[in-house]
């Protein structure tokens, strides 16, 4: 697929802006803060309903501005989709979908889909494991978009027994070790009873969601891990045993099969989780937060036999950050049989010049292929040469 | 910040449900501009609401004396009962016409967030509703979101011993959503479609 057009108003620096695209390479070039990343960042909002820089809508939103919109017109197999969106922030988005408006924005997820590469990747091996997290789900996300659905209702289950822990955690201190309940005060017997009725329930949904989001990862791991592998080697022209493993907070026992690379059936997962919760209750109700579950896992990159996180070069990170992309990309481009489009934001500056050859080589056979770059010079000729170049300059795309 | 009373009723308004701040702020400027004659018989009609509207002392559906009209009405089946969260749930389940038995308005679902337990819900009431015998199922027809969800399953398995079908609306419903907001043919399909669920 690709984007044949894209349309904002009022998004980030841009009052409004256009941009045509064709299939193959495009190239926005201008200097620093001029709004190169903007236009991409509004690509990727369009597949991914969320932006690759920050949480929420509002630093989207052109300053002094109330609302901004978003038009993509995608090519699939010879045929135009178009996306718009409207973002408001602190009330509701809205999304129209070839023009008829869609009951929720999440409806348009899966027109476009987009693997961006950014310099904020870099998080991806440096950062916490949030980050690790948020890229699994947003690819699970881009493979099926129904995952947004159950990730939502995660957070939420989540969300739901983290407050009633803090609730109850009062409640059941007192008639826990602390103080024997004292007889004839039913009143707190029964409080405490609904408490541990209440949360048994919560222990059960969180681990019939979560086990499905745990399993739905899990895989994904699986099917990505010989990608990362050959995408690492690509970049870097090295055999050094990029691999992943998922690291999970249920007991040991699973924990230790899943790390061994075994994806349990989403039954045995739920059963594992639920058992974890049973034995994390003192814990739990102390610190007032759920400790297991998927929200609490991690990605473990390693590069031969070391972790990456704390090991590996600038340079090393970074291959390894875009290896993890170029293998989702990938990984959806099998799935699809269909090419997402590639977005690379300043990638080119930060690798050396054979590094940068090789991605050159590696994007060439890519239906479309976003790149920006503040120094025309850092592009490897051979690409742009091959494509379109934009250039943008304070809010103002001009193409030739 | 406004001054006095003109922030009050700023604040009373987005106390109300799906109100916002900003929509508070239209709703009150709308106000003062209006018409006197039309601001007056607003403030009537909410008065009289609170004097005459009361809850049925059984269901807890609106009702205009002690028992709603459903309760009331002696061609309903009394051996079965469907528990909603609201009363504009009764309203929906009614539209499909798929049901004649009674109803049980929990007054809102299980919601830690909002600091809504069980206790804050009419869960004693329906308990003490089920002790002579005469009803023998319970459709559970809660929201499907995850509180509704959540109070299903609560339900589901403070019910379980006491011998009763116990039944939860049939997938189909959009999930995360409101019962309200299901059209006619889908909650009535996914009131044929329940499926009976063990706590
Ligand atoms: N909500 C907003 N309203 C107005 N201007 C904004 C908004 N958000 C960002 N900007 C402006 O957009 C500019 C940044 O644009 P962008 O990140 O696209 O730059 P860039 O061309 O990618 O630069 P670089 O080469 O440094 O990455 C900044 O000057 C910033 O002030
Ligand atoms: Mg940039
Ligand atoms: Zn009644």
């Amino acid at each position: 697929m690709h984007v044949r057009q894209l349309v904002v108003t009022d998004f980030r620096s841009y009052a409004t802006a256009q941009l045509d695209l064709g299939p193959g390479v495009t190239t926005l070039v201008g200097l620093n803060g001029q709004g190169k990343t903007n236009l991409v960042e509004a690509i990727g909002y369009a597949a991914s309903l969320s932006s690759h820089r920050v949480a929420t809508d509002q630093p989207l939103v052109r300053f002094g501005a109330e609302r901004a919109t978003i038009r993509a017109v995608v090519v699939r197999h010879g045929r135009d989709s178009t996306i718009d969106l409207e973002l408001n922030p602190g009330r509701a988005n809205r999304a129209h979908l070839n023009r008829s408006p869609v009951p929720r924005p999440r409806d348009v997820l899966g027109t476009l889909r987009t693997v961006l590469f950014a310099p904020e990747d870099l998080a991806l091996v440096k950062g916490d494991p949030a980050e690790r997290r948020r890229f699994l789900d947003d690819l699970l996300v881009a493979r099926q978009p129904r995952w947004a659905g159950v990730r939502s209702e995660y957070d939420r289950v989540l969300k739901q027994r983290n407050a009633l822990l803090k609730q109850g955690a009062p409640l059941l201190r007192a008639g826990g070790r602390a103080r024997r309940p004292r007889p004839g005060d039913p009143d707190a017997d029964e409080a405490r009873e609904s408490v541990l009725h209440t949360l048994h329930v919560w222990d059960t949904h969180l681990a019939a969601v979560g086990s499905q989001l745990l399993y739905a990862r899990l895989r994904l791991t699986r099917d990505l891990t010989p990608d990362l592998t050959s995408a690492y080697d690509a970049v870097s022209e090295s055999t050094s045993g990029a691999s992943m493993t998922y690291r999970c907070s249920v007991h040991e026992e699973m924990a230790e099969r899943i790390a061994a690379g075994e994806v349990p059936e989403p039954a045995e997962l739920e059963a594992a989780i639920g058992a974890s919760l049973a034995a994390a209750r003192d814990t739990e109700l102390e610190r007032g937060i759920t400790t297991v579950g998927p929200h609490r896992d991690d990605l473990v990159l390693r590069l031969g036999e070391l972790p990456a996180k704390g090991y590996a070069s600038h340079g090393e990170s970074w291959s390894f950050a875009l290896g993890l992309k170029l293998a989702a990309y990938q990984l959806l481009r099998r799935d699809l049989g269909d090419d997402p489009v590639l977005i690379l934001d300043d990638v080119f500056a930060e690798l050396d010049s054979r590094r940068r050859e090789r991605l050159a080589e590696l994007v060439a056979d890519c239906e479309q292929v976003i790149v920006t770059a503040a120094v025309p010079g850092d592009v490897p000729a051979a690409l742009l040469a091959a494509g379109a170049t934009a250039s943008v300059t304070l809010g103002q795309v001009s193409q030739g | 910040m406004y001054e006095g009373v003109v922030q009050d009723l700023i604040d009373e308004l987005g106390r109300l449900p799906g109100v916002g701040p900003k929509g508070a702020q239209r709703i009150a400027f709308h106000l003062l501009a209006a018409d006197p004659a039309d601001v007056t018989r607003l403030s009537e009609i909410l008065a009289r609401v609170k004097d005459t509207v009361r809850f049925c002392q059984t269901c807890g559906n609106v009702a205009e004396a002690d028992q709603c009209r459903i309760c009331l009405d002696t061609r309903r089946d009394r051996t079965i009962i469907c528990v909603v969260e609201e009363p504009k749930d009764v309203l929906a389940v009614e539209r499909t016409r798929e049901f004649r038995g009674l109803y049980h308005v929990l007054g809102g679902a299980i919601s830690p967030m909002d600091g809504i337990g069980p206790g804050d819900l009419r869960i004693r009431e329906l308990v003490a509703r089920l002790a002579d015998g005469t009803v023998t199922e319970v459709i559970l027809a809660t929201d499907p979101n995850v509180q509704g969800e959540a109070t299903a399953t609560y339900l589901s398995r403070l019910l379980k011993d006491l011998g009763l079908t116990i039944s939860r609306l049939a997938s189909g419903l959009p999930v995360g959503g409101d019962l309200e907001y299901a059209d006619e043919v889908t909650l009535g399909r996914a009131f044929e479609g329940r499926r009976s669920v063990h706590g």
